[in-house]
Parts: C-alpha cells; structure tokens; sequence
C-alpha cells in the first residue's frame, strides 16, 4: 500500500506558456494534462553509491591547483512535504555558475572568465532530517537573450527526487535583496504568492566565522495525503 | 483535502540550457561521475534487450536540442527496483540528454519492461524538462500492438484520438521510437500524475 500524493498545486506553479519568457511559446504543452489518479509509483532508484561527500563540496570538486574565486557561500536547509514532514533520502542536485556569470557548459557563450577551479556541479542526499548541504561560491548574474539588457538575477539551479515519482521537482534558488528579482521573467512567471519560497534566507547561525556566508533554502515537495490510501 | 495547514510547494522552474555538465556529465564528455545514464542494461541484466528512442519537437517542429529525458521503468519480470527488498543491478533509471546525438534525439539502452501488474500494459515513464519549459512534463511510453494498451488503467483516460502519442513504433528488431511533440496534432500527452 503507498499513500497517494497531493496534487500539483498549480496555483503555485508557473504555467506553460508565460509570454514574458519567449521559449515557452513553442514548447509549453498546449493541450490540458490528462489528469492521472489513484497511480502512485516510488521515486526513482538512480546511482547512490556514486555520491561522494565531495559532491557536496563544490569549492573542492573542481579544483585544480587553487581555490575557486568568490565569496564562498554555504547552502543548506530540509527537504519537506506539504505536511511538514522532512525527507530522508532525497536526491538533491545543483549546478551553476561561476562567481562571474559564467557556465562552464560549452554552449555558454558569455564573455565572462571560466575558473579553471570551479565546475559548479553538486549532489547529496537529504539525512534523517531532510537536510541537506552544500559549500559553494555565490553565482553571479548573467545575460541572456530573452529580450533587451536582459539579466538572469544569482541562482543556483536544483534538482530533486523525493519518495515518490510524483514529487519530481526542478526548481531555482534565488537570492535575497537581488534588484534583479522585479524584471527577471522566470521569477515573474511564478504566481506572487508563491515566488518568495523560491527566495533562501540569510542565517548568520548557518555563516562561519571568518570563512562562508551561510543561506537556508527549505524545498517542500507533494505532500502525501493521508486520508487517502490504495487499498485495492 | 489540501487544507491551510500545509506548506505551500516550492514552485517549478525551467532547467535551463545548461543543465548538462551537472545531470548528465558523462555523456556529454565532462569530467564527473554521472548517476545515471542512457546505457541501463548491461550483459547480465535479465530480459528482452531494446533500443529506446526518439526526438524531441517543438511547436515548430524543430528539434529541442537542450532537454532532458528521465525514463523509470519495471525490469523484464514487471518489479521496479525501488519495491522493498530487491537488490537488483538495473535500477530502471536513465537519463538522456538531447544535444549530443544531433537533431534532438535521446537514445536509450534498456530491457523491454513486463507489465508491473496484471492490470497494467508495459510501460516507460517519462519525464521531459527543457529550457522553455516551465515545469516538467510526465508522459509514458506504451509499445505499439500490445493487446494490453487498450485496458491499461491510465491510458483508459486518455482520450482514444490522442493515444497513438504514447506509442513507441518498433522500427527495427528491438528497436523502439517514440517522438515527443510538446506541440501541434500530435501534441504528447503529458500527464498531471
Ligand atoms: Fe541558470
């Protein structure tokens, strides 16, 4: 027996077609989703044992022979779900750019530096608390080319898996204070009542003296509902 | 049901051009261990050994050379990998990422899934993210002449017209392609699972 999700809140989510970010015109579904209940299907077994502690670290797992350049940055916080309970066990995965803007994929054409020290690829997976961590250098902005002087405000991009297939999540993280929040169609495309849970905190309880900043980002995936079992 | 105690969810967000050297490092040639990758199967995995493929269209019909293919799957016996106590070397698990092949193909390795249940037709899961994409899109792919199709308990909701989008044509011996339009008359079904 496993316990049926919640819904997608699509309330809080972005829709399909967003005409402030021009990519969605011929890619967002246009046809309604065929809704799919009382299927309920455990997330994904991917390669555990290939995450090593390092892979949380991403001032180390880039390195060749410095440190990263940046304000070195710590990112932590739980995995929930909609009941508050935390997720043990969950696949969290991030990837962004260097402390100038700069991907290092190679269809990134942004005349920022590549650090030679930094890759900007992470993993880990949430403990017994749902938490996660991870020790990075803070992004910086980019320019991209969805319209006029446009600029992608700091993000971290994350990845997640949690108990169930149904909880899927690709998300962004985002910084407080960034003035490039207000004109940033991707954040904007996100319902207002919702944009500011993709917003981390600052915690100095989190910062360590006289090395990283610290920033919380709780994620909080579908929750199960309980009054609801498959039972037959 | 979603009552105001509960926490709001985290909204979804594309996942961008540049997702590659983090979800799928080593098949698009960077220096990082992946967790998984489009080659599941090896020489001792048990069952039916098939090629999975297809492209990906958009609302042009052009080829989405920027998105990322998830397929989660049952083994040659119908049990996925995470039921409670296998311990089995196919995970079920792949990814597949659309720039390397050209013209927006994925490409997968894997065994013909059994059906998970007696109810159920053999099926993939799917779930497509790209840049453009706002937030993921689960579909499944069912294999073109199974008898079972017809009754499996999901594709019984999709609408008759529209089911021929989830079936993977058999192009060559154990060769199985199926296209993603995330537009047009022949739109995908995506599902809201
Ligand atoms: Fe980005």
């Amino acid at each position: 027996m496993v316990k049926l999700l919640n819904p997608r809140d699509f309330s809080s989510h972005p829709g399909y077609i967003d005409k402030g970010y021009r990519s969605t015109a011929l890619r967002g579904p246009t046809k309604p989703l065929i809704p799919v209940r009382g299927v309920s299907l455990a997330a994904p077994v991917y390669g555990h044992d290939r995450i090593a502690p390092a892979d949380a670290d991403l001032t180390l797992n880039g390195r060749k022979d410095a440190e990263p350049l940046g304000e070195r940055i710590i990112v932590t916080g739980r995995v929930l779900d909609e009941n508050g309970r935390p997720l043990a066990g969950a696949l969290v995965e991030i990837w962004q750019a260097n402390a100038a803007g700069r991907y290092v994929h190679v269809v990134d054409q942004h005349a920022a530096p590549l650090d030679p020290n930094f890759f900007g690829g992470g993993r880990c997976v949430t403990d017994e608390q749902g938490r996660y961590r991870f020790l990075t250098i803070k992004p910086g902005a980019y320019p991209w080319g969805n319209h006029f002087n446009a600029w992608r405000p700091n993000h971290i991009h994350f990845s997640l898996f949690g108990h169930q297939f149904g909880q899927r999540l690709v998300t962004q993280m985002y910084f407080p204070g960034d003035p490039l929040l207000a004109l940033d169609p991707i954040y904007l495309g996100v319902p207002a009542k919702s944009r500011e849970r993709m917003v981390a905190h600052f915690s100095i309880d989190v910062t360590e003296e006289g090395y990283a900043l610290g920033y919380v980002f709780d994620i909080v995936l579908r929750g199960e509902n309980a009054a609801i079992w498959e039972n037959h | 049901m979603s009552g105001s105690n509960l926490l709001g969810q985290t909204p979804s967000q594309t996942v961008g051009p540049f997702f590659a050297y983090g979800l799928t490092p080593q098949q698009y040639g960077y220096d990082w261990a992946s967790i998984a990758a489009a080659d599941m199967a090896d020489q001792a995995t048990e069952g039916e050994r098939i090629t999975f493929e297809g492209q990906v269209l958009d609302g042009a019909g052009q080829p989405v050379t920027d998105a990322l293919i998830e397929i989660w799957q049952a083994d040659g016996a119908g049990s996925y990998a995470a039921a409670p106590g296998r311990n089995t070397r196919f995970t079920g698990f792949g990814r597949c990422g659309t720039g390397v092949l050209g013209d927006g193909f994925f490409r997968f390795t894997t065994i013909k899934p059994a059906a998970p249940s007696k109810a159920e037709a053999p099926h993939l899961n799917i779930i497509v993210t790209m840049r453009g994409l706002l937030m993921h899109a689960f579909t499944r792919a069912y294999f073109e002449g199974d008898t079972r199709n017809d009754a499996d308990p999901v594709m019984a909701q999709v609408p008759p017209e529209r089911r021929a989008t989830l079936l993977a044509r058999q192009t060559a011996p154990g060769t199985w392609r199926l296209d993603i339009h995330m537009q047009g008359d022949a739109e995908t079904v995506f599902f809201d699972l």
